[in-house]
């Protein structure tokens, strides 16, 4: 078993994501502690990828890998890792990531801490913070054997320390591409029109605890009022009282905006990773001890349409 | 088309979630369904409704009330019922995986659904681990999946609205973030009557895997910072947000 860390490489449209910046800075850190070397792992063709700070980044530079493909991916990493046998195995807890980090713990019996915040050594062993329960709780857990998965959540480390000018080398697929099960057919992208809500300086979010469609017109006016657009979280969306374009967080968009209002919005990992940046935040949750007031300006624990209406008797 | 669907029994983020000693005190908290598998559960019934066949539905009985969960699935659309007896609340996502890949790689299903991730998947999630176990691909964030002759048609999310169209061969495992139609209510009195008749398959746990990770502590986060707490009547705190809003120009 080698000291090693491998980054597994995160890309979108030929540009490596901050994702995998943030890692291979946190890999750096931690591989000067173990005594071993950064190694940065991207699959797929034509991505630009010299410009990491690992200490050598290899490519599999196959087209029929351009676009994610969790099978091919999947076992790339898995015989990557057989024959690198690193110390530390690095994912983004991302769409991709989480396609990839449970397999490959499955599949080689190396434990996985998905959710990472942190990772840091102590005494030698590795120690990782992980969000558990939506963030309500902290999760300090130490990985037992020879090999760990650590699935690092978007926006956990700054980038800057990873990023650098290690020249990429090309590698072949450790496997065969031609009998794979899953084939990408085709990119889908963003709905258009309606308003660009990461273009706003002000932002009214709803959360579940609006509770029916027929109330998102209390947070329209409330919005109109302050200059404002109404935002969303996943469930409002999903629930198709809001369309997908109002989404923020994971899956959604980042925004960051001057005002960021929350009414009813729990502030889970996955919806932070899209406005933990905005400039004022004010969050308003029936439950005291909701996520969000962790990470808001202001608070408040009350009832949403209470505040709400008495907010636009004064507006 | 013989469909599983996985169900996970789980606390309930609503509640307190008091902590005793490296766990949360799991005694004292609601187990309720995790809500993604509400999702995968209604993009199995739309399968099924398209092109025929089963639905089975089984979970990892982790507190003994998952006869709950399966009357629920069974009044929405599940034909078949089935627990894994095996009494363990802190049962890890690697614990889970395993004991149902031993029952479900027998039951030679065409597709197996999971919710795309729970809150207390710390260890990864069920359904990758799942596939591992089993030795079928995995996709996850799934928000659609249409069946033809052996291949599935399914979109996958990315961020920001980005997503892909993927073609699958069968069997696969899938995690599903959204059905392509909210979920369809099922009511009480529906879920009381399949309660009195329902006949629920019971099996034992088999076959050993853990996470591997050692809890050190389990807490609410230390933060540096937290939301400076306005108190006071809907109307004062509304008066003060009003306030707050209009010194920074923000109204
Ligand atoms: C792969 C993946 C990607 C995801 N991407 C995203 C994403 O992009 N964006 C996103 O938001 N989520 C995303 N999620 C979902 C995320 O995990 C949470 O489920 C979601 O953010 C919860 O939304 P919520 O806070 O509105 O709902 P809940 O967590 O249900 O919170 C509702 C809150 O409203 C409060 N409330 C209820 N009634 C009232 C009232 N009358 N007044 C005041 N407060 C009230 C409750 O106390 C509660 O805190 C993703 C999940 C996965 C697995
Ligand atoms: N066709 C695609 N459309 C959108 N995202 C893609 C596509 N192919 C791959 N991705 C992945 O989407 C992710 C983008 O995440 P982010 O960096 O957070 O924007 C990366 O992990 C990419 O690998």
């Amino acid at each position: 078993m080698s000291k090693d860390i491998l980054v597994v490489a995160e890309h979108f449209n030929g540009k490596i994501a901050d994702v995998t910046f943030e890692m291979v800075g946190k890999a750096r850190e931690l591989a000067a502690g173990l005594g071993g070397k950064v190694v940065a792992l991207v699959i797929g063709a034509g991505v630009e990828a010299n410009d990491l700070a690992s200490d050598a980044t290899l490519q599999v530079n196959e087209p029929a890998l351009t676009e994610f493909n969790p099978e091919a991916y999947a076992r790339i990493v898995e015989a990557v890792v057989q024959e690198q046998a690193p110390r530390l195995v690095m994912f983004g807890w991302t769409s991709m990531g989480m396609d990839l980090a449970a397999w490959l713990s499955g599949r080689t019996g190396a434990p996985c801490a998905a959710y990472v915040r942190d990772l840091r050594l102590e005494n030698g062993g590795l120690v990782i913070s992980c969000q558990a329960y939506n963030g309500k709780l902290i999760a300090e857990v130490e990985p037992q054997g020879e090999m760990t998965i650590a699935a690092c959540l978007a926006g956990s480390f700054p980038t800057e320390a990873g990023r650098g000018a290690t020249a990429a080398t090309s590698i072949p697929s450790p496997i065969a591409l031609d009998s794979l099960r899953v084939r990408f057919v085709e990119a889908i992208q963003p709905p258009p029109g309606d308003v660009d809500i990461t273009t706003q300086a002000k932002l009214v979010a709803v959360g579940r605890g609006i509770g029916g469609k027929e109330n998102i017109e209390l947070a329209e006016e409330l919005a109109e009022k302050l200059g404002a657009v109404v935002a969303a979280s996943r469930p409002v969306v999903d629930a198709g009282w809001l369309p997908r374009t109002r989404q923020v967080g994971k899956s959604g968009l980042k925004v960051k905006p001057k005002l960021y209002l929350m009414l009813g919005i729990s502030g889970a990992p996955e919806h932070l990773e899209g406005m933990k940046d905005a400039e004022l935040i004010i969050a308003i949750n029936t439950d005291k001890k909701a996520p969000i007031f962790n990470v808001a300006h202001y608070g408040a624990t009350a009832d949403l349409f209470e505040v709400a209406e008495a907010m636009l008797e004064l507006l | 088309m013989n469909i599983v669907v996985v169900l996970k029994h789980i606390p309930s983020v609503a509640d307190e979630l008091p902590v005793r000693g490296n766990q949360v005190d799991f005694d004292s908290v609601d187990f309720v369904l995790n809500e993604w598998d509400e999702q995968s559960l209604e993009q199995a019934a739309l399968i099924k409704e398209a092109l025929g066949g089963t639905v089975t539905a089984i979970g990892v009985d982790v507190i003994g009330e998952l006869d709950n969960l399966l009357h629920l699935a069974l009044a929405k659309g599940a034909d078949r019922a089935v627990k894994i007896a095996a009494d363990d609340a802190g049962a890890d996502s690697h614990r889970q995986a395993k004991w149902l890949s031993e029952a479900i790689r027998p039951m030679a299903p065409d597709l197996v659904l999971v919710g795309v991730q729970a809150s207390n998947d710390i260890d990864g999630q069920l359904g990758p681990l799942l596939a591992a176990y089993l030795d079928l691909p995995y996709i996850g964030v799934v928000s659609s999946i249409e069946v033809q002759d052996g291949t599935a048609l399914m979109n996958k999310e990315f961020a920001g609205g980005f997503g892909a169209r993927y073609s699958v061969r069968l069997p696969f495992v899938a995690g599903v973030q959204v059905a392509p139609k909210p979920p369809r209510y099922a009511p009480v009195s529906k879920i009381r009557q399949i309660a009195q008749t329902a006949k629920i398959e019971v099996l034992e746990p088999s076959g050993e895997a853990d996470s591997g990770l050692v809890f050190r502590k389990v807490a609410p986060p230390v933060v540096s910072g937290h939301a400076e707490m306005i108190e006071g009547s809907p109307k004062e705190i509304a008066a003060r947000l009003v306030a707050l809003l209009k010194e920074r120009g923000l109204a």
